[in-house]
């Protein structure tokens, strides 16, 4: 559905030249739900600008829904849809108003346009909110009129940038089973933009992990999080015994990164599970009163670290990133 | 093409529809200058040697009608700017229409609702003030400030999509606006006899003092005076550059 090449954008300013793209290849198979994940300034929103014909890339080639993106940007216009971070609903239009004219613009009659448009509204909770001001939704509400939007022409492919940025917890995750339900229930392919861990886990068969313009990682968030070494295990001992601790712990099969704080021990096994009951007994066996216990599975943030050398979240903080 | 334009068109028709008051915000401008300056003009007028044949209305309400077209669709490029920062524009850009039609939509929609306020503002003229002009001219008169229209709404779009700002939009159009404004001689004529020579020769230059000849010419009911004629190219020829320069600027990316 999607096959890119070497793809690059260069932004030249006066002052300086900006690599936002540094030639990524990116391949998508019909029907996936892919998840490009990087931190704000990686280049994400830019590459999805390009694979959409808003922005012509710099160097490379790419083919998007069959038709070629540099020679035919007409036609992949056409067969894609696209949602944009900040949406793209006039706040001075009537919901209904905005659904039938997006699909006048793909060529659907109004009959045809209007059928649709009450399908989708239906579909993704709009009902009854039709003759609104657009300005008047909710940030939740908003969001889905977009996605609407991007979808009035039955598009097999979509893009979403950034779908639940800015939402509550609670539309979030109810946007998370509309677009679940995009594709598995419409076979639409879905390829979008996040800077959320916990999205890109919860919500993609594969995720493209994006840092300064270049792919870093990519796989599916399982396989992902099995490049990163093991489990995390946290021990909590008192203070006088975390050097012994910490020398059962590095005896462990398999353990390593081993640390320590005033009353805390640290490391990874490659199972968890498995290897608490050993830790426990070789801890009682030395006296050691183990105040508490903690086993975390590799999460995103992790491999983020570990192709990276630093934390997604940290990395959101970097100034200047846009 | 046609029917994107169309679309396009509709789609801004029906928001101004909504709140027609703007149509009516637009023409309070030449309305005060119609009430409040228009009978300062009769005494002056008819007084005064060198300005150009025809009475105080017959002077001023074409004057008005260039201002409106000049001044009104000047101000166009703002709702884009607001399309630009709510990602309409940008959404638009992703469907299969054309740029052309994006940009042409717009345009029509800005010459229909000038031609709307220019349409009242003739009227009113005529009956509060009993201007006196043949239909053709004022006709004629109509039809060059609707291209009026087309020309400066496709430049101030032109404007808006390069700078992309809020905050430089309006310093840019208040320091183009105000000379060209002036050197239309849209209150007082710019006359050889009424003006020293380098002001008449500057005003020769700004393309909109020939337009303005023309639309007086035409108030008079004079079809074949030169002014007419110069006056009518000039506004073609601009009118095509700036039709060419806005659809240049919206085929560009980030347009």
């Amino acid at each position: 559905m999607i096959e890119a090449r070497g793809l690059a954008r260069t932004f030249k300013s006066r002052s300086r030249t900006v690599e936002a793209v540094r030639g990524v290849d990116i391949d998508v198979a019909a029907g996936e739900l892919v998840g490009f994940l990087g931190p704000n300034g990686a280049g994400k929103t830019t590459t999805l600008r390009m694979l959409t014909t808003l922005l012509r890339p710099s160097a490379g080639s790419a083919t998007v829904a069959g038709r070629d993106l540099l020679t035919d940007s007409l036609g992949v216009r056409r067969q894609i849809g696209y949602v944009a971070q900040g949406g793209g609903s006039a706040p001075e239009c009537r919901v209904v108003e905005e659904i039938e004219i997006q699909g006048r613009f793909y060529g659907l009659s109004k009959a045809e346009s209007i059928r649709r448009g009450r399908a989708l509204a239906e579909h993704l909770d709009l009902d009854g909110l039709e003759q609104r001001l657009v300005r008047t939704l909710s940030g939740g509400q908003k969001r889905r009129l977009d996605i609407a939007l991007g979808l009035i022409h039955s598009p097999r492919l979509v893009f979403l940038d950034e779908p639940t940025s800015g939402l509550d917890p609670q539309s979030r995750a109810n946007l998370w089973q509309h677009i679940r339900s995009l594709r598995d229930e419409h076979g639409v392919t879905v390829f979008l933009t996040t800077h959320y861990l916990d999205e890109a886990d919860a919500l993609c068969d594969r995720v493209l992990v994006i840092d300064d313009g270049t792919i870093v990682a990519a796989g599916s968030p399982d396989e992902l999080k099995s490049t990163v070494s093991g489990d995390g295990v946290t021990v909590g001992v008192p203070a006088e015994s975390t050097v012994d601790a910490a020398e059962i712990a590095g005896h462990l099969p398999g353990a390593h990164e081993v640390s320590t704080t005033e009353d805390t021990v640290s490391f990874r096994v490659p199972r968890g599970d498995t290897a608490l009951p050993e830790l426990l007994r070789a801890l009682e066996a030395k006296g050691i009163a183990m105040t508490s216990i903690q086993v975390q599975r590799p999460s995103l943030d992790d491999v983020f670290l570990t192709v990276t050398g630093r934390s997604l979240r940290d990395a959101q903080e970097v100034p200047g990133a846009a | 093409m046609l029917r994107e334009t169309w679309l396009v068109f509709r789609r801004h028709t029906a928001v101004s529809l909504r709140s027609p008051a703007w149509v009516i915000i637009g023409i309070i401008q030449p309305v005060l200058y119609l009430v409040l300056f228009g009978p300062l003009m009769e005494k002056i007028v008819a007084n005064t040697p060198g300005f150009p044949p025809g009475d105080a209305w017959q002077i001023l309400t074409p004057g008005l009608l260039v201002q409106l077209g000049l001044f009104g669709s000047m101000f166009a490029g703002f709702a884009l700017l607001a399309d630009i920062s709510t990602g309409v524009l940008e959404r638009m850009r992703v469907t299969p229409v054309r740029r052309l039609a994006l940009l042409l939509g717009r345009v029509l929609h800005d010459m229909v609702q000038l031609l709307v306020q220019a349409v009242l503002l003739v009227v009113l003229a005529a009956l509060v003030f009993g201007l006196r002009a043949p239909l053709a001219g004022v006709a004629l008169c109509l039809v060059m400030v609707a291209l009026l229209g087309i020309c400066l709404s496709s430049c101030s779009y032109a404007v808006a999509a390069i700078l992309r700002s809020e905050e430089t939009f309006p310093p840019v159009l208040t320091s183009v606006s105000v000379p060209l404004l002036l050197l239309t001689g849209i209150l007082v004529p710019i006359t050889m006899d009424l003006a020293p020579r380098w002001l008449y020769v500057l005003s020769r230059i700004n393309p909109f003092a020939h337009v303005m000849d023309a639309e007086r010419a035409a108030f008079r009911g004079e079809y074949s005076v030169d002014a007419l004629l110069t006056g009518s190219v000039v506004l073609c020829v601009v009118t095509v550059l700036a039709v060419w320069w806005g659809a240049r600027t919206f085929h560009r990316e980030n347009a």
